[in-house]
């Protein structure tokens, strides 16, 4: 074992003695002040305390007139189901012809996956968006990486924890791939079931450790199943909108409602929807956790 | 159905599938794929452009098996075209001039999630261009501030990370006033499509019902873009946001994505509330003041300010509030100043963040005025755009700047004596300070250094970084600045197209 792999072994990252220095010159702090700062800093130190009672008591005026504006609002909103006669023609058109229509039992997928589709591909890539951000702020990379980690008491040697999960963790995970794979049929789809799935990846990564975990979820499979459904969902989606708009007919038909092989692409869409929400959901604890997958 | 009218659904649907693509791809693949994407999506938007204004015509684009007002729909117009044309123009400028800074900033692990996260912000402009339901709206507008606030801090430096946070924080805030007025809109219509709200409001104007939600829901939805834009006084990101930046970053920030959020507002007021509305003509009237006071604030503190970056970043501020006094002044010649004000300034800012980060290249890497002394001289071409940018954003005829103005002159006539009056006296008083600022910062750049006081290590006879040749950059000026060239000689060609698309708009 060399001096690299005990010192990487002991920060718990993987240091690399040969990483390029970064090769522009980057503006610190100190050389980046803001001059026409100097102003207002000078008004502070005038004001002193003063000014900062008056900024607080402006922000709770503020807070305090914004909280009322809503609460009449709320007050003169139409009352709920009683005075929404003229304006609930999309609810009852959605309510009566949903199922007919979309060849979904749960109405709230087939407005999500095929009135509203587009709607929720740009919520799909919401959460694509997020972990690439993540990505882009967390990931630790060769010279960059930044020595101190989070100390937090290692947990995965717990035998209770271990057991507990032991028997926990399946039965999670089929109730996670019940909720996506029959997302069309009752309550649930794609994102509350992805949500159950990542959490069940979370219980296994808290209680068998990183070297477990990472052998399951590494990042190729992360990026391969993240790509493929995404990929799936904006290319099938596509086919749609373009078979919709352009009045063709669509070789995706909606089967009988009630069977489990129904209502067109919703229960794939769903799944591709569980797929990414999972992993965003793993990736994040990841990368906030470990820096690295 | 003519074919050409899949392209503003193409053009999403490029620019989302290329972020999923590029996230698996290795840096250079990446880069070229984005830049051919750009390209592609560049393209659509030309025809789209060429088809609506030589028919004079518009068209709506069903997402889906479903008619009207059931499902998400999109709308091209001569003014939707042109919105996604100058974004995707400028945005595909930005990419292929900062490439070399990019490079230079990212660590290469992250050079892929970068191109994504470019992807992503070109798929919620053109989403937000198109869109004819406000919930899509709302969707695209996250995926905008989210991926804006990466390309953000994929820059670690400096002050990256506090900009970052504090963009963000402002940034949510907009979008949370935002999401209010959405839901408050579905509650009190019962709609999401921009027509039937439309007319659910002027029905509810007519019969009176519903006033005080109406109300607050048109201030919610004003108050939330305006934040998100960065009108004075939620400005105070602009400055460390575009001035720690990679080069790209902040012109795509500065110059097509706080526009992407203004290109809704004024798609709201046309063609959700109605321009006629009597809440929105309020609403518009307190922009107005708050535009005016944002032309003068932000010229002062660019003045002030010591650092080339912050400065153009101040001057970002000036310029947003030009825009919200066209929206402001209203009418047929508001709206057409501030839409060529949008697409200007869209031309402009980017030419000179990264022009300006040529010439603080050549100048050892430093954005003090004082070593920037006789940058000019070190890298020519860099100098030159530099002085374009400049001289436009001050107003000097056959420049983009100049038509700008006259614009404003125009639309603040047809008004009363007193608005007349603070709009004339705002744009004196700013090209004055544009001029005084601008001006003096090309006379810098231009004098040669010769015995010149430099302030650090910087010796300017090394020009080791000035020599290498940065083709990805002169290609973005000379591209930028034929807009700019084309907006200042032939005002009259881009504001006939968006005075007859207003016509279609609303």
């Amino acid at each position: 074992m060399s001096i690299r792999d005990k010192l990487s072994a002991l920060l718990g990252f993987d240091i690399d003695f040969d990483a390029p220095v970064p090769p522009r010159k980057t503006e610190t702090a100190a050389e980046q002040t803001p001059d026409e700062w100097r102003f207002s800093r000078r008004i502070m130190r005038a004001g002193g305390r003063r000014l900062g009672a008056i900024y607080k008591i402006l922000g709770v005026i503020c807070s305090v007139v914004l909280m009322s504006t809503l609460l009449l609002t709320v007050a003169g909103m139409p009352r709920y189901g009683v005075d929404q006669e003229y304006m609930d023609t999309v609810t009852y058109e959605y309510i009566s012809h949903g199922m007919e229509y979309t060849g979904a039992v749960n109405i709230v997928s087939g407005i999500i996956l095929e009135y509203r589709a587009f709607d929720t591909l740009g919520e799909s890539f919401v959460l694509f968006c997020a972990v690439s951000c993540v990505l882009a702020l967390l990931r630790a990379d060769g010279a960059d990486s930044e020595p101190e980690r989070v100390e937090y008491r290692d947990i995965s040697c717990d035998p209770i924890l271990r057991r507990t999960m032991r028997a926990v963790v399946p039965i999670v995970l089929l109730y996670g791939a019940y909720v996506l794979l029959f997302g069309h049929l009752s309550p649930g789809g794609g994102f509350s079931g992805g949500a159950v799935i990542g959490a069940a990846l979370i219980m296994i990564a808290s209680a068998y450790g990183e070297d477990v975990s990472g052998r399951i979820l590494t990042e190729r499979v992360f990026k391969t199943v993240t790509t493929c459904a995404l990929s799936f969902y904006c290319l099938g989606k596509s086919y749609t909108f373009y078979t919709g708009a352009n009045g063709l007919h669509s070789v995706i038909g909606n089967g009988t409602p009630g069977n489990i092989l129904s209502a067109g692409l919703i229960m794939p869409l769903n799944v591709a929807v569980g797929m990414v929400v999972a992993c965003t959901i793993y990736g994040m604890y990841r990368m906030i956790g470990q820096r690295r997958f | 159905m003519e074919f050409i009218r899949n392209f503003p659904f193409f053009s999403v649907a490029v620019f989302l599938f290329s972020a999923v693509i590029c996230s698996v791809l290795k840096p250079r693949a990446a880069r070229i794929w984005t830049t051919a994407a750009e390209a592609v999506v560049l393209a659509f938007s030309l025809s789209v452009l060429i088809y609506t204004t030589s028919g004079d015509t518009f068209f709506r684009y069903n997402m889906g098996h479903f008619d009207a007002p059931w499902s998400n729909q999109l709308r091209a117009g001569p003014v939707e075209a042109l919105a996604a044309t100058s974004f995707s123009y400028v945005l595909l400028m930005s990419h292929i001039g900062g490439i070399r800074y990019a490079k230079a900033d990212i660590e290469p692990k992250k050079q892929s999630a970068y191109c994504t996260l470019l992807n992503l912000v070109g798929a919620a402009l053109m989403a937000l261009s198109y869109t004819n339901d406000l919930f899509t709206g709302y969707v695209f507008l996250e995926i905008l501030t989210l991926s804006s606030c990466g390309v953000l801090v994929i820059r670690r430096a400096g002050r990256t990370a506090l900009a970052a946070t504090r963009y963000m924080v402002i940034n949510l805030l907009g979008s949370g006033l935002f999401l209010l007025g959405t839901c408050l809109f579905y509650g009190i219509t019962g709609h999401l499509l921009m027509e039937y709200i439309r007319d659910g409001v002027a029905t509810l104007e007519v019969t009176g019902d519903y006033a005080v939600p109406l109300t607050v829901t048109i201030g919610l939805v004003c108050a939330g873009l305006a934040i998100k834009s960065g009108l004075f006084p939620f400005h105070t990101w602009m400055p460390d946001t575009y001035g720690t930046a990679t080069p790209t970053s902040s012109a795509v920030l500065s110059g097509i994505v706080s526009k992407g959020y203004i290109f809704l507002l004024i798609k709201i007021i046309y063609r959700v509330v109605g321009v006629d509305s009597a809440a929105m003509t309020s609403a518009r009237h307190i922009l107005y003041v708050f535009g005016i006071a944002g032309i003068i604030m932000g010229s002062i503190w660019a003045m002030q300010s010591a650092h080339l970056n912050r400065m153009i970043a101040y001057s970002s501020a000036a310029q947003i509030g030009y825009v919200f006094v066209g929206i402001g002044l209203g009418g047929q010649a508001g709206f057409t100043a501030a839409l060529f004000q949008i697409i200007a300034h869209g031309l402009c800012k980017p030419l000179l963040f990264l022009s300006g980060a040529r010439l603080s290249e050549a100048s050892g890497d430093s954005t003090e005025f004082a070593d920037l002394q006789g940058a000019a001289h070190r890298n020519k071409p860099a100098g030159l755009a530099f002085a374009v940018g400049a001289l436009s954003m001050v107003g000097i005829p056959t420049l983009a700047g100049f038509a700008v103005k006259l614009f404003f002159a125009a639309a603040a006539v047809e008004h009363g004596l007193l608005v007349d009056i603070a709009t004339l006296t705002a744009l004196a008083l700013s090209t004055l300070l544009n001029a005084l600022y601008f001006v003096r910062t090309v006379i810098r750049i231009y004098t040669p250094s010769g015995n010149a006081p430099t302030n650090g290590a910087f010796a300017p006879t090394d020009g080791e970084s000035a020599r290498t040749r940065d083709p990805g950059l002169i290609a973005a000026a000379v591209g930028l600045t034929a807009g700019i060239l084309l907006l200042g000689l032939m005002p009259g060609v881009v504001s006939g197209i968006i005075s007859r698309g207003l016509a279609l708009f609303a």
